[in-house]
This record gives C-alpha cells, sequence and structure tokens, in this order.
C-alpha cells in the first residue's frame, strides 16, 4: 500500500494522541479510580495501534498493543493504578515518542522494545492476581470463546502477518492436586512458541484453581495444531489438549468492526462509563471544534502577502491624505478598516494556545520530582493564552530551564521544607496571561528564593561586577544577575541545572523575541520569574518620530506617554540630564546625539519626549516631532547588518522610505 | 574567484569610480538601481550609507568611494548595483554602471603590483581590453 502520502497526518495525529495519552495519564495518577480517564487513554493508544500498523510500524502497533493490554485490565478492575504500573506505562509513552520521532525525521520507527514490552506483559500478569477472590467461576466448560472486538482485532492482524490463531482446549487430569501448577507449564510451553490472548476462565480463575478440570485459550503462534497439542500434552496430568482454529465467523467480522472501530469501541465504553462513574466523558467528544488542518508554510505566506498590503495601505493612506479628494478619502479609509480586521483574522489564525507548550511540562515535572525525591506540585494557570506561533516556537527551551531550576534549586527538600514549616509538597505556579500588548508568563516557586548575599558574593568572584557596582545594586538587579552568563549558585552541579549555562540563554532568547525577564524574590519564601513576550513578531503598532530628516520608529508597547517638556523644566545631574515626571526622576536620551544625527543645532524653548519605559524603569527619549501612530511590518536589517545598537529593526513606511524602529529595551539600562 | 581566472571567457558588469572602471562577475550582481533614498543606520562603519526599500526587502547599502577612501560625490549618472553574496543582497554605490563586458580569461593578470589605493587588497586582477583598463574586484573582500 502506497502509505506515503499519509505521512504527514499519520505523524501530526500520533503525535496528538501520544499528547492525550500523556495528558490523561497524570490524571489518571490523580484520581486513580476514574475510568472515564482510563478509556480515553484506551480509546486514544487504540487509534494509535490502527493506525502505526496501517502504516506498517509493527514496533510502533505492538508497544501499543501491549500498553493497550495493561490499559485493558485496568478497565476491566484486572488491574489497579499504582505509581509503577504507570511508571512503565510512562516509560512506553516514551518510547513510543522516540519512535513517531524517528519516523518523522525520516526513519523507519525501528526500536528496541523487548524490555519495555517485558515489564508491560509483566504487570498484565501480576496485575491478574489482584481481585481474583471477588470473581465468581463462571461456566467453565465453554468450547468456543467469545472475543470483544480488540481481541478480534490482534487475531486479524496477527493473521495478516502469517500468524495462526488457535483455541486450545486442555484437559486435566481429574485427580490433578496441584491445578494452579500445570496451567502455569501450560502457559509456560505455550508462551515459549507464541502468545496467549485470552484463556476461558480469566487468567486468574486459573490461577486460583477456580475451575473444574478444563480451560481453552486462544493463542497465535507460528506453530502448527498438531505439535502445539504434542507438546502440551507431554506435560504430566494433561489428559487432552484439542487444538482448533479460531471460528472463521469471528475473524470475518472483524473487517466491519476494523472500519468502524471507532465508533462502536466509543459506544460500549460510555454506556460502561456512565454505569460505574458518574463522569461521562462525552462532553468532552462534544467539546471538540470544527477544524481543518492547514499547512503552516501556508499561513506564512498568506502573513508575507498581507504584509505586503499593509504597506500598500500606508502608501495609499498617504496619497489621499496629499490629495484630500473626498471619495478617495473614503474608500481608502473603508480599506484600511477591512484590511485592520483582516490583520486581525489572520493574525489571530497564527495564534497558539501556550498549552502546546506547557503541556509537555506535567510529565517534566513529575520525572524531575521523582529523580530528585522532591515531592512536587505543578499548577497550570491560563494555558489557553494564546501566542503567536513564531513565539511559542522559541519560548519552549527557555520555560523548561526556568521550571528545571525552580525545581533544582528552588524547592527543597522535603524534610527541610517540613523543617521550615512549609508544606513538604513544594508548589510551581506556571501562570500565563494577557495584559495589553504583550503576555506574561509567571513561573513562581515556594521554595527557597535567592539568597542575594550569596548571590553578590558569586558575581563578585567571577568577576561580573565590581565591588564599587555592587554596593549599589537594588534587590532586582541582584537578581537578575543570576541571569548573567558564567553564573551559578548551586554548590553542587546536578545533571537537572546548575552549569551555569542557562540561565543567560534564557535571557538571550527572550530579548531576542522582543521580550524581557525580570526576578522577584523573598529569601526563604520563593522566587518569581516574570516573562513579557510581545503577542507577536511581524506587524507591531510603533509611533513614528522625526530626529532631524530622518524618521524612527517606537514601538508602541514600550511607550508610556508623551509629553512636551519645557527647557527649564530640565535638571541637570552629573552627566545626565533628567526630568521630573509624576513625581519620578526620569534621564533623557537625545536621540540626535545618540544616533549621530546630522542636523544644525538650533536652541529650542522646549523639547518633544517620548516616555518609555523597560520593566519598572523609565527613560525619556528626546525627539524633533511626533509623526504619530502606525502599524508597520518589522524587517529584520539581515546579517550584514546585524547587531546594530539600539535598533531591533526596519519597516517600511507608505512612502517607499525605510524607517528604523528603536530598541528601547537597549536604551534604558 | 579562481574559476574566473581559468575560464575561457568571463561576463562581467563593469562600472565607474572615480577615473577608473571596474567590475564584478555578472553572476554576483541580481540589478542595477537608480540613486534612491537612503536611510542611514547610525553606529555602522562610514563606508555603509544606510538601507534602501528595494522592492520591499529592507537592503543594506555599501558607499564603495567612501571603501576605497575616495572623496565622496554624487551625480547623475551614480548607481547602486545590487550584488548577491550568499543569500544576502547588498547594494554598492558607484559613479556609473553602463557595460556588460566578455573578458577572455588571456587579458586578464593577477593582482600587479603598484596598483595602489586602499582598494588593493579587494582586486582579484586586471584586464586589458584594447585600451581600456579593467579591474576585477573580489566582492566577499569588499563587503
Amino acid at each position: 500500500m502506497e502509505v506515503s502520502q499519509y505521512l504527514d497526518i499519520f505523524i501530526d495525529e500520533s503525535k496528538e494522541h501520544l499528547q492525550a495519552i500523556n495528558e490523561n495519564l497524570l490524571l489518571l495518577e490523580k484520581s486513580p479510580e476514574d475510568l472515564g480517564i482510563v478509556n480515553e487513554i484506551f480509546r486514544a493508544a487504540h487509534t494509535l495501534k490502527g493506525m502505526s500498523a496501517t502504516m506498517g510500524y509493527d514496533d510502533l502497533a505492538n508497544l501499543t498493543h501491549k500498553m493497550e493490554n495493561v490499559l485493558d485490565a485496568v478497565r476491566n478492575h484486572k488491574l489497579q493504578v499504582s505509581t509503577d504500573m504507570l511508571d512503565v506505562v510512562f516509560e512506553s509513552v516514551d518510547d513510543l515518542e522516540a519512535m513517531v520521532h524517528d519516523i518523522a525525521s525520516g526513519g523507519d520507527g525501528k526500536r528496541d522494545v523487548t524490555s519495555i514490552v517485558k515489564k508491560l506483559l509483566k504487570i498484565e500478569q501480576g496485575g491478574a492476581a489482584f481481585d481474583s477472590s471477588l470473581q465468581k467461576s463462571p461456566d467453565t466448560n465453554a468450547l468456543h470463546m467469545e472475543y470483544d472486538e480488540f481481541e478480534e482485532a490482534i487475531i486479524q492482524q496477527s493473521k495478516d502477518q502469517g500468524f495462526e490463531c488457535y483455541e486450545i482446549s486442555i484437559q486435566l487430569h481429574s485427580e490433578c492436586v496441584l491445578k494452579a501448577a500445570r496451567v502455569f507449564m501450560v502457559f509456560e510451553v505455550l508462551e515459549k512458541y507464541g502468545e496467549v490472548i485470552k484463556s476461558l476462565p480469566s487468567v486468574e480463575q486459573l490461577e486460583n484453581e477456580q475451575f473444574e478440570d478444563r480451560f481453552t485459550v486462544a493463542f497465535i503462534t507460528k506453530e502448527t495444531a498438531s505439535s502445539l497439542k504434542d507438546k502440551i500434552e507431554k506435560i504430566s496430568e494433561v489428559v487432552q489438549a484439542d487444538v482448533s482454529e479460531t471460528p472463521r465467523k469471528a475473524v470475518e467480522d472483524i473487517m466491519l468492526a476494523q472500519e468502524e472501530a471507532a465508533l462502536k469501541q466509543d459506544t460500549p465504553v460510555e454506556k460502561k462509563e456512565t454505569k460505574t462513574v458518574n463522569e461521562p466523558a462525552a462532553s468532552k467528544a462534544a467539546a471538540s471544534n470544527k477544524t481543518i488542518r492547514v499547512n503552516i508554510e501556508r499561513l506564512d505566506s498568506l502573513m508575507n502577502l498581507f504584509e505586503e498590503l499593509v504597506i500598500d495601505r500606508g502608501r495609499l493612506e498617504q496619497i489621499s491624505s496629499e490629495l484630500n479628494h473626498p471619495e478617495l478619502n473614503e474608500t481608502v479609509e473603508r480599506m484600511s478598516r477591512i484590511s485592520g480586521d483582516l490583520q486581525e483574522i489572520i493574525l489571530s489564525m497564527r495564534m497558539v494556545p501556550v498549552e502546546t507548550v506547557f503541556n509537555r511540562f506535567p510529565r517534566m515535572v513529575r520525572q524531575l520530582a521523582k529523580d530528585l525525591n522532591k515531592q512536587m506540585n505543578l499548577e497550570i494557570i491560563g494555558a489557553e493564552t494564546e501566542l503567536d506561533r513564531t513565539v511559542i516556537d522559541e519560548i519552549g527551551d527557555p520555560l523548561v530551564h526556568l521550571i528545571r531550576n525552580a525545581i533544582d534549586h528552588g524547592i527543597e527538600m522535603p524534610a527541610e521544607r517540613k523543617a521550615k514549616g512549609k508544606n513538604e509538597e513544594g508548589t510551581v505556579k506556571l501562570k500565563a496571561y494577557h495584559s495589553g500588548n504583550h503576555v506574561f508568563i509567571e513561573i513562581e516557586d515556594d521554595g527557597a528564593g535567592i539568597d542575594k548575599e550569596k548571590v553578590l558574593e558569586k558575581a563578585l568572584t567571577k568577576g561580573i561586577i565590581t565591588k564599587e557596582q555592587a554596593a549599589s545594586l537594588t534587590d532586582g538587579q541582584i537578581y537578575e544577575l543570576i541571569l548573567a552568563s558564567g553564573f551559578s549558585t548551586a554548590d553542587v552541579i546536578s545533571d537537572i541545572s546548575g552549569r551555569g549555562v542557562g540561565l543567560d540563554v534564557v535571557k538571550t532568547t527572550i530579548e531576542s523575541l522582543g521580550g524581557a525577564i525580570s526576578i522577584q524574590s523573598e529569601f526563604g519564601n520563593g522566587s518569581k520569574f516574570l516573562i513579557q513576550l510581545p503577542l507577536t513578531l511581524s506587524i507591531i503598532s510603533v509611533m513614528l518620530v522625526e530626529i532631524g530628516s530622518e524618521k524612527y520608529a517606537v514601538p508602541l508597547s514600550s511607550i508610556i506617554e508623551t509629553a512636551i517638556v519645557q527647557k527649564e523644566d530640565i535638571l541637570n545631574t552629573h552627566a545626565q540630564r533628567v526630568i521630573d515626571y509624576r513625581g519620578k526622576i526620569v534621564p533623557l536620551l537625545f536621540l540626535e546625539d545618540l544616533f549621530e544625527v546630522p542636523k544644525e543645532q538650533k536652541e529650542e524653548s522646549f523639547y518633544s519626549v517620548v516616555i518609555v519605559r523597560k520593566g519598572d524603569k523609565m527613560a525619556g527619549l528626546v525627539v524633533d516631532s511626533f509623526i504619530g501612530q502606525q502599524e508597520v511590518v518589522l524587517k529584520s536589517l539581515g546579517n550584514y547588518l546585524s547587531g546594530v545598537f539600539a535598533i531591533s529593526g526596519a519597516t517600511i513606511l507608505g512612502d517607499g522610505q525605510v524607517a528604523l524602529i528603536i530598541d528601547c529595551n537597549a536604551l534604558i539600562k | 574567484m579562481s574559476e574566473i581566472l581559468t575560464s575561457s571567457a568571463t561576463k562581467v558588469i563593469a562600472f565607474q569610480l572615480k577615473d577608473k572602471e571596474y567590475a564584478f562577475p555578472v553572476q554576483q550582481v541580481q540589478s542595477i538601481e537608480k540613486l534612491m533614498h537612503i536611510t542611514r543606520v547610525p553606529g555602522t562603519s562610514p563606508f555603509i550609507k544606510g538601507v534602501i526599500n528595494l522592492r520591499g526587502v529592507v537592503t543594506p547599502i555599501v558607499d564603495l568611494r567612501s571603501r576605497f577612501q575616495l572623496p565622496e560625490e554624487y551625480n547623475e549618472q551614480a548607481r547602486i548595483i545590487i550584488t548577491v553574496s550568499g543569500d544576502t543582497e547588498i547594494g554598492l554605490i558607484v559613479d556609473g554602471a553602463n557595460d556588460v563586458l566578455d573578458i577572455p580569461g588571456s587579458v586578464i593578470e593577477l593582482q600587479p603590483e603598484g596598483v595602489g589605493g586602499a582598494e588593493e587588497d579587494y582586486i582579484v586582477g586586471v584586464a586589458k581590453l584594447e585600451k581600456r583598463l579593467i579591474i576585477l574586484l573580489d566582492l566577499e573582500k569588499v563587503l
């Protein structure tokens, strides 16, 4: 079958299913009694199995199948959810992810899964001992077994792969004493040659000897019926073994069953759910939106085209204001409005909830907590907050760093926490929210907080700051030292973090996205990292200003307000001119000097000032005049001109000229 | 650049700078533009004049006169040669560009001594074509 055309869809959907499994497993860990969650996981795993089998990824299908068996046991109350069990399931999900990843990067998805498969089998069989006493021995003499659709699917798949499926009915000696032992021996022989997929009575009933002297197993193998018969009958106290092929009918039904697997599977499961748990998953299913998949490249080219349109819109607006023709004005105005709406829609199409980044963290935290023997609780708030895809792509790694940092360095060991009178379980809060043109992400922990003295000491010994500087630093500035490169306060270098290469990378990445990071901390009570990110990177609102004959753009997001300042209101401190702005001392930056704008000096009686901020720091940019507010398309200056001071990029104005965009973050120190 | 010297004939774009003629291989030239508004970028080398809007792409502009330490002056004939180096486009301001020439490899001499001036470092070779002397430049080194 030619499947390559479905590969992309397969990979996408597999990732989605794996993510769903991951999320639900975490939920399950919190509420192990909720069978609705097990069903969700089961469904995702089952679909994944079907897809990978169709695509010919046998290892993937095989492992998913084993995982499914364990889940099935849970679902049928044969197995209880335990941390050990979840660990193995998580591990197998990791393997599955690795395989899907391999396939995505062009590999064949092969992977040695024997050890994990063994673990799963062990759980599946080990668990069989659980609640066997509850079950009454059913009719043990039934010759033919009933298969549910999963088992039938397995049978069908095995047959496709050249295996045979037999029903083996085994008669033990009527005076056999240790029936369970004989059963065990039979199983041992069978497992050598294939796989037992079902037994009647069930395995635990067999083990508890809750049967007369006859039992039946469904068995998948490549051996012939007669050789199997011989092998089983060699076991002492086995009187007779009847090997027959699985009835044809069961297999034929499967064709239908497989096609409608999803549907069929849903209905019985849902019914069961409502009976056992008063929380049907139906509402979840109903919540799925009507969506279509669009290739990201298409969205990108739509965005590019729209950027061109924005530039031309600027040009049109300028022409119409020059001509001042009423009908032209009206048309241009309407076009501007429509393209404004269009812009909103296009931008919103590129918006992705931060959930896509956040959802990998619970797993990570769980694992870290285990590795470090700490007790952790990760709270995620505002996962639905949306950000531009380009920002989302970049923000994952910095967040991983910060969370690892919080868990490794922030949260104390349980004993230590107890001694301090804190809850033994540490909490890391991950919170995302919109505010103005920005998205904020907070990572807050209730751990040890940052030791200012230790940070200062370290920064001094590492030569990051001088003694004189150290004396004048504010708390916030001291905390920010830990973001400087070559800084690490952990006494012991650990695997998780503490190599001193992490946090400066975090800072650089965030700043390269046009964002900012700040730290608040209270020694002994925890720290908070606050990341501010722009909503989008491609179209921004700016205020155009003129300096001499040059035009510059100041991002609206950094502007607090504009002001006209009388010359006599300017105060001179040593080497710095400042103004008193609403009770705060704000330094003035004369852009004509900073940017060496060629112009004749003339004395003015007042200055036009744009008040900008970076975090809680402010500065006043002195310009010649304000032109106005405009939406512009952010363009890079390219590699040749990279690293120009205080310029974050360029944009093309309505008249076709290029205006430079001022990077306020670089101007405010 | 060595292939220029060995191949039988090289197509070049020739341009003037003060009183000399220079050339780049035609493959490195994307287009020739008239002078247009250049936005100065503060804090860059003096020979970087700034950036222009080249059909929607912000393109850096280098002034070759200033690069070769010649006095800066432009007239109506001045042109911007848009060159391509890797995937970056960079414009070079020259006094005039109006010739596409075929230069046979036989007339190219490797960087002779005594050409003089600041441009010596950027020269690949010199071609004698009838009465004209055309200096072949190494784009990578000019930038």
